[in-house]
């Protein structure tokens, strides 16, 4: 460990801080449909869609509604990306001539781009034509990262109205966050990314003869596009196969922590959108400080881990003084590494830049643990803050069973019918993450998958079904997806997202339509340390204890099993 | 009912949507790509007299005692023999790919042991001098196409691309630390050198 490094995580820390408030202003400007200046040049677009979509902007539908308008969109995108996958051999924009994407396969790409997650089953520069890339892959960047923010917009509207029995309209909030905050912001960075040296282009491969005389073939493509949207919409699904440890996506130090950025920058946002939106950024910023606590824990942990030499080969002779450097980029370092799995995993996001799975046990735990507690630490854009609240709300009431008052958040009094949908959104996550890994390591299409045996082999299994709930995407890379995978991956993705979404916009509505409550000395304030030190202890127990025996088995044994140099 | 009445909106929105941001806007940024800054939107390739050599951000293999060399590498390809296996082909750039080795894994201890033994046959008079082993020299990079080393990497090779190429130690650690390129602001990043690069002005450096 040095200095720079725990000055690179302040550092970035403090840049998180300063975007926060600046994005939350404008998140709020065009979730609330006020006036600002990308809304003066881009208005025709956004009122033309309107148009041939028969949508009415001034007219906002019921929580239920909201709902089927989502599902309706995420039909309508898995039929498309499924298509477009299985016929890119016979599309356009296909320079180097890549065939059909393999059923099962299609079907757990689309799934996994719909619901945010951007799981990778296949390899991008080995799999996907250009076309699919953009159409299909890129598109689902911004809809999927658009539809996640509509979603906590809607939330929040129900705790900021009252007695209302509207959330918002989906249509609306979707193509205003794409046209608006999505595009203009993807447009920028992009254009940073290229001029870093991140291919964007239409030319097939190139072909070069090395200075010792050999053939080779460098992939290439519309990379930078594809990558600000991978970043901003804590997408992850990435342009090549490596993912943002490729150095065309991520070519340098620079690059790298701007990546980190991006990833946080739209749902550090969100929680002072919420504050503002609900009338006191105060209770935003508690929130955010929540979080933080959070993601400086497990960043500083994970830093620890991965600055030391794993034991095992420093035994042989090697100077240790790098740290693990196995899967890691040299021009990122044990720092930049570290700090990027903390950020990508906290975020839902999933792009990685070095591999997870050759980090030390207690390395490759945090991003387990980051995406067991569901995915709250800054989170999914949109996804990030909805989960959040679900965990605010059980705090809430749990201090209300202390002091036997009835629990109340920003003035609404939470009754049984918000504990329950709480609840059901709560325990889906364990339900799928641990019930798919039990069948996984008991069934021999299960097992046939795994790439290592003994504890870790249990922690690839444990890894890939948390990922693919909290649609986060990240892997124990090791594994190889075939058929059984691809489907029970599909369906935990599905269920991660879906049974969270419905049960949270059920929440939204039944609170729009409460009163709001007057403060009284007995109200218990949401904004102060004792909440974010509740909050906390909530995430920590409902969120992790739940998971405990599960990581005994498969990182803490084989943390202890290298101490005492066992191999497996 | 009402999911029939959400039908038209929801393909009409999907379809603009996807026209702006899957057509539109990577065919806008490629474009203003190509004319702005085409060295870097097609690959940010290298030239030496003209031909291409390589792109300055991939690592390429390199395996002749008289260069530096870069990390080992996951990646594979078609077998040279016969094209329908495919074989260890160390940057291949066409297919970037990782070992995902666990840290208890008897494979990973095995290769590296072997990629140490290798290491010290190839350096012996680093070995003789006490050197020891730099971590990134024996592990596989995240992308298989690593561009880079640390500089410990670049000196334990010193010795042996003196004793190639008749030059002076000191000359080559001058060239070694001039190609490092260090932390911006002394805290964003880690110090390495970009092994493409240093070979090029290794062998500007010897003619």
């Amino acid at each position: 460990m040095s200095i720079s490094g725990w000055v690179t995580i302040a550092a970035f820390l403090i840049c998180v801080i300063a975007m926060t408030r600046p994005l939350g202003g404008f998140l709020k400007r065009v979730l609330e449909g006020e006036r600002h200046l990308l809304g003066q040049i881009f208005g025709p677009f956004e009122r033309a869609i309107y148009r041939i979509a028969g949508v009415r902007a001034d007219e906002e539908q019921s929580w239920s509604h909201y709902a089927f308008a989502i599902i309706v969109f995420k039909i309508a995108c898995f039929v498309v990306v499924y298509g477009l996958l299985r016929l890119q051999a016979s599309l356009p924009f296909n320079p180097n001539g890549m065939g059909a994407v393999a059923p099962d396969l299609a079907y757990n790409t689309a799934i996994s781009f719909l619901t945010n997650t951007n799981w990778q089953s296949y390899g991008g520069e080995t799999t996907m034509s250009y076309l699919s890339q953009m159409l299909a892959l890129t598109v689902q960047n911004f809809v999927a990262a658009a539809a996640g923010i509509a979603i906590a917009a809607a939330v929040i509207r129900g705790f900021a109205r009252r007695s209302a029995a509207t959330i918002g309209n989906f249509w609306v909030d979707l193509v205003r966050v794409t046209l608006y905050v999505l595009l203009p912001l993807c447009v920028v960075l992009a254009g940073f990314f290229v001029f870093e040296g991140v291919p964007q282009t239409l030319l097939g491969s190139v072909t070069v003869s090395t200075l010792e005389g050999a053939h080779q073939t460098i992939a290439l493509g519309p990379v930078a596009s594809q990558e600000a949207a991978k970043l901003l919409g804590t997408n992850g699904g990435g342009f090549f196969n490596t993912n943002s440890a490729h150095p065309f996506e991520n070519p340098n130090a620079l690059t790298n922590f701007v990546q980190m950025l991006a990833i946080f920058a739209l749902g550090a946002g969100l929680t002072n959108m919420f504050g503002r939106m609900v009338g006191k950024e105060r209770q935003g910023w508690a929130i955010f400080s929540a979080m933080s606590v959070l993601f400086l824990v497990g960043a500083s942990v994970l830093y620890w881990s991965e600055a030391h030499g794993n034991p095992l080969l420093t035994s042989l002779g090697i100077d240790p003084s790098l740290g693990n450097m196995e899967g890691k980029e040299t021009r990122f370092g044990a720092i930049g590494s570290a700090l990027f799995a903390a950020v990508t995993t906290d975020a839902s996001c999933g792009a990685v830049n070095a591999m997870h799975e050759s980090f030390l046990p207690l390395g490759g735990m945090i991003p387990l643990i980051n995406m067991m507690l569901g995915e709250v630490i800054i989170g999914g854009v949109g996804a990030g803050l909805y989960g959040f609240l679900l965990f605010a709300i059980i705090s809430v009431f749990m201090a209300g069973l202390m002091v036997g008052r009835t629990p109340e958040y920003l003035g609404k009094k939470i009754e049984a019918r918000e504990i329950k949908m709480t609840m059901l959104a709560v325990l889906c996550l364990p339900l799928v993450m641990l019930g798919f890994t039990a069948l996984a390591v008991v069934l021999p299409a299960g097992l046939s998958a795994l790439s290592a045996s003994g504890p870790h082999g249990f922690t690839e299994a444990l890894y890939a079904y948390t990922s693919a709930a909290a649609n986060n995407g990240s892997a124990f890379g090791g594994l190889t997806a075939n058929p059984f995978w691809n489907i029970t991956l599909g369906l935990g993705m599905m269920i991660g997202r879906f049974f969270v979404i419905i049960p949270v916009l059920a929440i939204a509505g039944s609170m729009a339509a409460k009163k709001i409550g007057v403060p009284t000395p007995g109200t218990f304030p949401t904004d102060t340390g004792l909440f974010i030190g509740l909050v906390i202890g909530v995430i920590l127990i409902v969120g992790g204890l739940t998971f405990l025996p599960a990581l005994a088995l498969g990182p803490i044994v084989e943390h202890l099993a290298m101490l005492r140099g066992t191999l497996f | 009912m009402a999911l029939f009445r959400q039908i038209r909106p929801a393909v009409t929105i999907f379809l603009s949507l996807s026209v702006i941001t899957g057509l539109a806007y990577p065919l806008g940024m490629t474009g203003l790509s190509k004319l702005v800054m085409p060295e870097q939107a097609q690959g940010s390739l290298v030239r030496v007299d003209g031909q291409a050599v390589g792109s300055a951000l991939i690592g390429q293999n390199f395996t002749q005692p008289r260069y530096f060399h870069g990390r080992p590498s996951a990646t594979t390809g078609p077998d040279p023999a016969d094209p329908s296996k495919t074989g260890p082909l160390p940057y291949n750039a066409a297919a970037s790919v990782a070992t995902n080795a666990g840290p208890t894994s008897k494979a990973l201890v095995d290769r590296v042991t072997a990629a140490v033994a290798q290491l010290k046959a190839e350096n012996p008079e680093a070995v003789a001098a006490g050197l020891s082993i730099p971590m990134d020299l024996v592990t596989t990079s995240g992308s298989g196409l690593d561009p880079d080393i640390s500089p410990q990497a670049a000196m334990f090779q010193v010795k042996r691309i003196a004793r190639m190429r008749n030059l002076s130690e000191d000359s080559l650690k001058n060239l070694v630390d001039d190609m490092t390129e260090r932390p911006l602001m002394g805290w964003l990043g880690v110090p390495h050198v970009n092994v493409l690069a240093l070979n090029i002005a290794l062998d500007t450096l010897h003619n």
